[in-house]
């Protein structure tokens, strides 16, 4: 049985629909992200698994029972707020045996505890801070310290790194990866930074306007997204808008613009006559001087954007699509604004996504 | 917030008990005990309801009320006109203090804020008495003028309507400021600056932008001053003489000189209807509607 | 338009504190003064605070005055932190355009209503229901109470509106109840109100003449009852001494408060 469920849940503010008809499960262990641009609800779902919220409709079980209707202090699970919200008043073991107390815990198990999890995320030397005392980023300790001390059953993370400078925000990402490996808690972690998602979860759901748009693992997500949202969303992306049509021995795009119909490797059964967009990561997109074999678009190289290790060629194709490819930076080199080049892909790394 | 329930009553139910039995009750009986006559009894007033022939009978009359409107209307009048001078010279006064300290470095603005509180802290009686000093015809501000040769003999100062005036300003006159400051403070500098930018000069900037923009200040702190100062009793009793009477002190003489608790009842109602119209606008600026915090939890 | 102090904005604040301030300075300065003609110089003496220091009816009404003071104003802030709490937080309850007119309208009604009003209660009710057996100290501390709520409540609301609410689901999320919340975390949140809303009781009590004179009974004079008795009869300067005294404790005492709030709020400040 997955160690939280789900099922149906929307809500409602006022008119705007912020989490729609959702699913989705858990499992024992995972570390699981919801993903998607501001305002698409993952927040709001976050905060109906804390309990803070009231869904409309459908239920949310955790470990086998229904907490739909039960209050976020009787819920097994805790959360760490994107601000920490720790407590000015309490210094950093107060904030960490606050949950503690609260459940009458002994005091001697109590401070073995508060130790324990101050040693987890070294933090043991600021045990007398108060909260204006420390930096960013050991609050953002003390914050997980704190949700984790009760031991809860689910982890609930509020965007933990997007209050960090980026330096920090990379070495926490693995610490924290660390530390669920330790304490075997499942996390559910919101984030808007794809970067973050698909580097720190073993499963991701992508949300766009309440919805879940499509769940998987990092890989799934990426080379196999399943709309153009995602697609989109996820890593950056050429993509040809067209309609299917009968091609040679498969189905062929038509892409307003293009002279020959892009052939696909139907995988699904596709519709002739639907609407339909193709998507090309850049790194897939390989230049030449002339032209290649099978599918290729005339373009002229528009500029290159040096990223240290690797270089993204920018172009515009004769058709008037603007097209990325990303390469490694001594072979962005060979290139120069104002250039044509042929653009063109392996067949199998085009990915078809229904409209 | 959900997670109260039944739980928030244990909150709203003593504070709304107290001030039911405590402010709205009493309210209710001053209505109810102004329909009375005065008595020589204990309590000094006649029943309401007497038991007659036919059960209990309702004893109810508005000899009080014939009896304001058919005497003395003077003191209404005086309460209103000295209260609404009173209200537009504390804005005249308070808005320059308060634009000044709104405007002042912010290592400097809760100093000064202070200052405009800590009189509000002391005894308003005490304040009001020291006025008596520098008044009164032996009083320091006649010795002044007539040490500069400005007059030959005391002129009178005191238990007029000039003084009656000046002790509302000056007792009525922070709570006046606070709220001014208060929407001083949160105007945007960059309106300010943007209009200045546009060319207009800075008369022109104080009346097409800040003067408009700290209307709210402006009316709760009239409120705040017009309201109490109608039925203001210390200050018409120690710097006001016999034609400066206001309706707060003949409430008092009613009650305390006359021992006559059923008119000054309905002195009271009278005032109330006075300031019904003013204290709906007020509730009206305390219950100014809540935004609502949807979507402010999205990231 | 700029942050500084130009030779109006000088002008507007020396003039305004001046007319704040002169009455309450000359009612000092006269407090040293030897002769007992106010407006006559007669040298430094500090003979009437030796006559008030001598004086038994200032010293019992003193005393009456402030145990009306810290009891009506620790019931004001019991109250008025609910009645604060309740209307910055409870948007919608049955009821709630009653209660916040309730809240407001003592702030702003004349002395004389509100005293007139809670002395006929309480005549009404000793006779209905034997309760209060008599007016004193009790039933000037009900009156206090109850417009003292109302500041405090004031002062309780305008903090929680600045207040991380955050703070408190998160003391949900650690599994505290609503109450627990209420008191370990949103209370310690909103100190500084807590402390000026109990001084602004306290000294609003100590403070009220009219309310007092018309609720307390003969065996509970309190401090301005006294003065005003005195005052009535004529200038004296044993009151500027009384009152020179009265101003020095209140200063200190809201001084002191002041600066204690303000150290909190620096570290509010550095925490954020």
């Amino acid at each position: 049985m997955a160690l939280l469920e789900i099922s149906g849940v929307s809500k409602n503010f006022g008119a705007v629909s912020a989490v729609d008809r959702v699913s989705l499960s858990v499992e024992q262990g995972e570390l699981f992200a919801l993903l998607g641009p501001s305002g698409c609800g993952k927040t709001t779902l976050l905060r109906l698994i804390a309990g803070f919220e009231r869904p409309d409709r459908g239920r949310i079980a955790i470990d086998g029972g229904d907490v739909t209707d039960v209050p976020p202090y009787r819920r097994p699970v805790n959360m760490m707020f994107q601000s920490y919200a720790l407590f000015p008043h309490l210094d950093v073991v107060g904030n960490v045996a606050f949950g503690l107390k609260q459940e009458g815990m002994a005091r001697g198990r109590r401070e073995a505890r508060v130790a324990e999890m101050l040693a987890l995320v070294q933090m043991s030397d600021y045990a007398r801070r108060r909260p204006h005392e420390l930096s960013g980023g050991q609050k953002q300790r003390v914050a997980l310290a704190r949700a984790l001390a009760k031991m809860p059953k689910l982890l609930l993370l509020d965007e933990p790194l997007a209050a960090l400078d980026r330096k920090l925000r990379e070495e926490t990402r693995l610490e924290l990866i660390g530390i669920q490996e330790r304490v075997g808690t499942s996390f559910v972690f919101v984030t808007h930074d794809q970067e973050e998602a698909l580097g720190m979860a073993s499963r991701i759901a992508v949300m766009d306007k309440g919805r879940v748009a499509q769940i998987g693992s990092a890989a799934e997500i990426y080379e196999r997204p399943r709309s153009r949202f995602v697609a989109d969303f996820v890593g950056a992306v050429n993509l040809f808008d067209g309609v299917l049509a009968a091609g040679f021995n498969a189905v062929a795009l038509k892409v307003p613009g293009l002279e020959a119909p892009i052939a696909l490797l139907a995988e699904a059964e596709l519709p002739e006559g639907g609407e339909a967009a193709l998507a090309v990561r850049p790194e897939k997109l390989r230049l030449s001087p002339g032209r290649p074999e099978g599918i290729a678009i005339a373009a002229t190289v528009e500029g290159i954007n040096y990223q240290g290790g690797v270089s993204v060629v920018h172009l515009v194709a004769a058709s008037g699509h603007a097209l990325k490819a990303q390469m490694a930076s001594a072979a962005a080199t060979s290139f120069e604004r104002g250039m044509p080049v042929w653009a063109s892909w392996d067949p199998a790394d085009g990915v078809v996504l229904a409209r | 917030m959900s997670a109260w329930g039944w739980r928030r009553w244990l909150l709203i139910g003593p504070p709304f008990l107290w001030l039911a039995v405590f402010f709205l009750l009493p309210l209710g009986v001053v209505a109810a005990i102004s329909l009375t006559q005065a008595a020589d009894a204990i309590p000094p007033y006649t029943p309401l309801l007497t038991h007659g022939p036919n059960g209990l009978e309702l004893q109810a009359s508005l000899a009080n009320y014939r009896e304001i409107a058919n005497g003395d209307l003077r003191a209404y009048g005086n309460s209103l006109v000295f209260a609404g001078v009173a209200t537009v010279l504390c804005l005249l006064v308070g808005y320059p203090i308060a634009f000044a300290i709104a405007r002042a470095p912010k290592a400097w603005r809760n100093p000064l804020l202070f200052l405009v509180i800590l009189p509000f802290w002391t005894s308003l009686l005490i304040r009001v008495y020291a006025w008596i000093a520098i008044l009164q015809p032996t009083g320091l501000l006649n010795r002044a003028l007539a040490a500069l040769g400005l007059i030959n003999s005391p002129i009178l100062l005191i238990y007029n309507d000039f003084s009656v005036v000046l002790g509302l300003v000056y007792g009525y006159l922070p709570f006046m400021i606070l709220p001014l400051y208060g929407s001083l403070s949160q105007l945007d500098e960059n309106l300010v600056e943007a209009a200045a930018d546009l060319g207009a000069r800075p008369a022109r900037v104080f009346f097409a932008v800040v003067l408009p923009l700290s209307v709210p200040g402006i009316i709760a702190g009239a409120l705040l001053v017009f309201i109490p100062a109608i039925g203001e009793f210390v200050i018409p009793d120690l710097l006001g003489g016999p034609g400066t009477l206001m309706v707060g002190k003949v409430l008092w003489q009613q009650f305390f000189d006359n021992v006559d608790w059923p008119s000054a009842a309905a002195i009271a109602m009278v005032m109330v209807a006075m300031l019904t119209a003013p204290l709906l606008l007020a509730q009206r600026f305390v219950e100014r509607p809540h935004s609502s915090r949807m979507g402010a939890n999205e990231t | 338009m700029s942050r500084r102090i130009t030779a109006f904005r000088a002008a507007a604040l020396t003039l305004g504190f001046g007319f704040l301030y002169l009455p309450i300075a000359l009612l000092v300065a006269y407090s040293f003064n030897a002769s007992r003609l106010v407006a006559v110089w007669g040298g430094w003496s500090l003979h009437w605070y030796g006559a008030l220091a001598g004086d038994d009816k200032f010293k019992d009404a003193a005393l009456n005055s402030l145990k009306i003071g810290v009891m009506a104003a620790s019931l004001a802030l019991v109250l008025g932190t609910c009645a604060g709490f309740v209307i910055e937080r409870f948007t919608r309850f049955r009821g709630r355009l009653v209660f916040s007119f309730m809240l407001m309208a003592p702030l702003v009604v004349p002395e004389v209503i509100l005293g007139l009003s809670l002395l006929l209660l309480f005549v009404a009710s000793q006779a209905w229901l034997g309760w209060p057996p008599g007016r004193g100290i009790m039933t000037v501390t009900i009156a206090h109470a109850t417009f003292g709520s109302c500041f405090v409540a004031v002062l309780v609301r305008a903090q929680l509106a600045g207040f991380d609410r955050i703070l408190e689901e998160a003391a949900l999320d650690l599994g505290a109840r609503p109450l627990s919340v209420l008191w370990r975390v949103t209370l310690p949140g909103i100190r500084p109100a807590l402390v000026s809303g109990w001084l602004l009781a306290f000294t609003l009590s100590l403070d009220d003449l009219v309310v007092a004179s018309f609720v307390s009974g003969p065996s509970a004079t309190t401090l301005p009852m006294a003065v005003y008795s005195s005052v009535r009869i004529g200038v004296t300067p044993e009151i500027n001494a009384l009152a020179t005294v009265f101003l020095g404790a209140v200063i200190v005492l809201v001084a002191l408060a002041f600066s204690l709030i303000a150290r909190q709020e620096r570290r509010r400040l550095a925490a954020g």
